[in-house]
């Protein structure tokens, strides 16, 4: 077998090997796209049931509560990031990264600082090879996030944001979230939302239709509402969480279908230059051979 | 005309169905749902919820604080964590 061929065989190996790990993982994470749907549609109810209380708390108690009021001039933003552990998932932690790069920037426009709380490896090694300061961060959970997670993260950010009512150790007066929103199996968007001070009218759950019943609250309305909003928080940041973990899911399944697509266009073109490397080797051989003869040929007719 | 309840949790709907009579016990006291109970909102510790469903049968809930919404003869109790 000639030097050409052999290259030609052993890179259609190579690539044979990549290919079977991509679809692999298109397999893997085509399974568990399913699983983190249900979860979010599991997550749905409780989302629902919260926004529609509190909604009804903002709407009929007249408290001035620090989570429902923005500062009449605030400092300092934090950024809740939502990004992979892992790589392999096509542009999805990259785009989540850039929304937040985004939204920092119209936040110091409007004279702001800005904190970074990162979830998922991708995000915190992205800051910190820039050397940027990171107020947060949490590892190790971001496609299969537990409510326990959420609660984690969002416990962080509510100290931050309580901080600068009592004591002024770098509070922040207003919280955003970066995350994906699982749209469909093709379409995921990273999107930038405020969180704190409360926006009732913007939520996950849909938004609850007709009026809502003249509560009583037991025991008042303000203990309700303290007790209810760290509760919110708590389900909008795992609603994002499963979210961005079904959209993670789905990009890597994107990203490694291509990828095998492409491991097959490979096969085929180096399968072609393969055969047409041995043809000629058999073409090179047979004029060797005739060449051959018919020098033998001619040199034994010239000494007759 | 019967209650309409649900219990979810924040991964999961636990139980939800009609039923006659639900309690809780909520920061200042217990408290006992019937039909036609005014519209409530009320912050619950941790304990026992029971449903009473339209058959008859009792479930008894342990959780671990949460809310419990009453209005229009439609009671959502919602809590971090549920057991049995």
């Amino acid at each position: 077998m000639g030097a050409q061929l052999r290259i030609y065989r052993r890179r259609m190996r190579s690539v044979k090997a990549t290919k079977k790990i991509t679809k692999a993982m298109e397999l893997i994470s085509a399974s568990r796209i399913v699983k983190a749907q249900q979860r979010v549609t599991a997550s749905t109810p409780y989302a629902y049931e919260l926004t529609r209380a509190v909604s009804a708390v903002a709407t009929y108690s007249s408290t001035n509560h620090p989570l429902t009021t923005p500062s009449a001039n605030p400092i300092r933003a934090a950024i809740l990031i939502i990004s992979a552990d892992r790589g392999l998932a096509g542009a999805y932690s990259n785009n989540a990264i850039k929304e937040g790069e985004q939204l920092a920037t119209l936040l110091k426009e409007r004279g702001l600082q800005t904190t970074s709380y990162l979830v998922g490896r991708r995000a915190v090694n992205y800051y910190r090879f820039r050397n940027r300061a990171i107020a947060g961060q949490w590892t190790g959970f971001s496609d299969n996030p537990t409510y326990e997670n959420a609660k984690e993260v969002a416990d962080a950010l509510m100290t931050a944001f309580l901080a600068d009512a009592q004591s002024d150790i770098a509070g922040v007066d207003e919280i955003h979230i970066v995350f994906t929103q699982f749209e469909s199996m093709m379409v995921q968007n990273a999107q930038a939302k405020r969180m704190l001070p409360l926006e009732v009218v913007e939520s996950d759950a849909p938004v609850p239709t007709g009026l809502l019943p003249m509560y009583e609250f037991e025991p008042n309305g303000e203990r309700v509402l303290n007790a209810l909003l760290p509760r919110y928080i708590e389900a909008r940041v795992f609603n994002a969480m499963l979210q961005s973990a079904a959209s993670e899911h789905a990009s890597r399944r994107r990203a490694m279908k291509s990828a095998t697509d492409n491991a097959d266009e490979l096969i085929k073109s180096l399968t072609r230059l393969a055969n047409s490397a041995r043809q000629a080797e058999i073409t090179q051989e047979i004029s060797e051979i005739v060449g051959g003869a018919d020098a033998l040929a001619s040199a034994s007719a010239g000494s007759e | 005309m019967a209650l309409n309840v649900e219990l979810v949790s924040p991964t999961q709907r636990v139980w939800s169905g009609e039923a006659t009579s639900v309690s809780a016990r909520t920061i200042d006291g217990d408290l006992g749902i019937l039909t036609g109970h005014t519209p409530l909102f009320g912050v619950l510790v941790d304990g026992v919820v029971s449903i009473t469903s339209i058959d008859g049968s009792t479930t008894d809930f342990n959780v671990s604080g949460g809310f419990l919404s009453v209005s229009n003869n439609r009671v959502s109790i919602l809590t971090e964590t549920v057991s049995n």
